[in-house]
């Protein structure tokens, strides 16, 4: 119940893109075709919980004993997802061709996508209110948070996709055509999203 | 001299980052609910830009080509810590508003990509230049934005009132809005570029 | 000036020498900012409790203690009688974040004055919780006669226009207050005797 509630309002509550404006860019970038999105959609879905939790464990075990959470958090941070996309895509290579085809391209991506790194440093510091007791994300939680946010990045990334692969067909106004055009889609699409608010 | 001065003002117009390159986008939607704290944000990413190019450009002969990437990051990100840490102590009412968004200066684009464009290949002087004007063609962009989703939104411009309570558009304040405004924003720069041409 | 070229030596020294110069650099600043850091949120705390905890009579002394989770900061006159206490609350139930409270308490449980610590709102949404309009409404209120709930809710409170889920975290927080010193109150009283 808990992990669903969640899950839940990672995808549609506070959806990462409507909600919390992280990653917009690959948002904007990678979504004029639906096969492209959803080859981001799953690599961010692998990476994010990936990093995720190799940064909820070294900030927990590595930076807070010893006090530099402060001040290194968000250099460890990023070194170490630059470093994690690095390997897995490495790694991708040798033990899964047919995986890395299809994900590969958009590994390096990644690393400047700010939803990973903002995922990254919000899950140490946020506090989860669950039957009225709130406390710090544990490891599992902070997984299935990280899980959530990136079926949510997923998610509007291929509706959008979706909607865009019918717009580039219609007949906009010289200045709209484009990313201005796609910018007033995502607008209505976070307006959409603003529906769930409240739910959970 | 005329060289250096279009270094500068190429970021404020012909190439502004985010009318124009659309890079840089999440902080420009997410901190522009008014002038004041788009200005902000806009100002700590001057600052960043401005000191990692100055402190790239002079590390370019040191730096191996193959490793300059995760050095650029580690330089980036040292400046963000300090604009971070300095914001908490001496403007914590603003650090606390832009939140997430100042440490994730680190991932944008614009920053690594005028470390990479630019700094690693010039001089060092031209490419102060060229943060400083890259950043405050930034700035200039979100205080813009922020100016008119304030007005729209809350009636007020950094803070003072000019339309009464009851014209406020809600919807301006809130995610939809940002992205809204950004796209016709947009679309009238692009108009006008059109017609230049 | 000719690059150097990409030997494993030049690549390691480089981003040891960068890192360790970082590092260093950083720990400098964090040492030279963090007690301003430090002393910013003292003074917020310390002026939020003298905002709520403003009223005819002098207070003596201000004890801080934790109960319940939920921090106060009990006001004694000099005769050692409990004044009230400015209770830091919070709620995670807003819109965006955290939400924390300074609520100031008279000795019979009616709210003296809310202040806002920290929150994230929306700005002109949930964020006008700050404004004077909503949290002095809560000025005076005794929740023994105050149903301390959101109009919508079935409660006394006016919500802020359109953004009734942080003004329900808003009167929770406040709400929190109440209940946990009233059930505190009489360990209080005897506590100021020393």
């Amino acid at each position: 119940m808990k992990y669903l509630i969640i899950i839940l309002s990672t995808i549609l509550v506070n959806n990462v893109i409507f909600s919390q404006f992280l990653g917009i860019c690959p948002f904007l970038g990678t979504s004029k075709k639906t096969s492209t999105a959803l080859g981001m959609g799953a690599a961010v879905i692998f990476v994010l919980t990936l990093a995720t939790l190799v940064t909820w464990l070294v900030n927990q075990y590595i930076l807070i004993p010893l006090g530099l959470d402060k001040f290194l958090q968000t250099i460890a941070f990023i070194l170490i997802i630059a470093a994690l996309v690095q390997m897995v895509e490495i790694i991708l290579k040798k033990i899964s061709p047919s995986l890395y085809t299809a994900l590969g391209v958009f590994l390096p991506l990644i690393t400047t996508n700010c939803a990973v790194l903002g995922v990254s440093l919000t899950v140490v510091t946020k506090e989860f209110n669950y039957g009225g007791v709130a406390h710090m994300l544990s490891l599992g939680e902070s997984v299935v948070y990280a899980v959530g946010i990136a079926l949510g990045f997923a998610l509007a990334l291929v509706l959008f996709a979706g909607i865009r692969e019918h717009v580039d067909l219609m007949e906009a106004p010289k200045g709209m055509k484009g990313t201005p055009i796609a910018l007033i889609i995502a607008g209505i699409l976070a307006m959409a999203f603003m529906g769930f608010t409240g739910v959970v | 001299m005329s060289n250096n001065l279009q270094t500068f003002t190429k970021g404020l117009v012909k190439e502004n980052p985010i009318l124009v390159l659309l890079l840089g986008c999440c902080p420009t939607l997410a901190t522009t609910t008014s002038a004041i704290n788009g200005m902000s944000m806009g100002l700590a990413t001057t600052f960043v830009l401005i000191m990692s190019n100055l402190v790239i450009s002079l590390l370019k002969g040191f730096i191996p080509d193959k490793v300059r990437i995760p050095c650029f990051i580690v330089v980036i990100a040292s400046f963000v810590t300090i604009v971070q840490l300095v914001m908490q102590a001496y403007v914590p009412d603003i650090y606390e508003t832009l939140g997430l968004f100042i440490p994730l200066i680190v991932v944008n684009c614009i920053v690594l990509g005028r470390a990479e464009a630019f700094a690693s290949k010039n001089p060092v002087f031209p490419s102060i230049l060229d943060g400083a004007g890259m950043g405050l063609g930034f700035t200039f962009a979100l205080t813009i934005l922020g100016c008119i989703r304030e007005l729209l939104g809350s009636g007020s411009m950094f803070g003072f009132r000019i339309l009464p309570e009851t014209a406020n558009i809600l919807l301006f304040i809130l995610p939809p809005g940002a992205f809204i405004c950004l796209g016709f924003l947009i679309a009238i720069v692009n108009q006008f570029r059109k017609e230049s041409h | 000036m000719a690059k150097k070229p990409s030997t494993l030596i030049n690549m390691v020294v480089a981003l040891l020498v960068i890192t360790a110069v970082s590092g260093g650099l950083l720990g400098l600043v964090y040492g030279m900012t963090k007690d301003t850091i430090a002393e910013v949120d003292l003074k917020k705390n310390q002026a939020a409790i003298e905002a709520v905890l403003k009223t005819d009579t002098p207070i003596d002394r201000i004890e801080e203690t934790v109960v319940d989770d939920l921090t106060y900061n009990l006001a004694y006159d000099a005769q050692g009688n409990l004044l009230g206490a400015a209770v830091k609350t919070y709620s995670n139930a807003g819109f965006s974040g955290r939400i924390e409270l300074m609520v100031g308490l008279l000795v019979d449980g009616t709210i003296n004055a809310v202040s806002v610590l920290s929150q994230s709102e929306t700005p002109g949404l949930g964020a006008n919780m700050v404004n004077p309009k909503f949290k002095d409404q809560f000025n005076g209120k005794n929740p023994a006669s105050y149903n301390l709930s959101v109009k919508k809710d079935g409660g006394d409170v006016d919500a802020i226009t359109a953004a009734t889920i942080s003004s329900r975290a808003f009167t929770g927080a406040v709400k929190m207050a109440c209940d946990s010193f009233e059930a505190n109150k009489s360990k209080f009283m005897k506590g100021g005797q020393q």
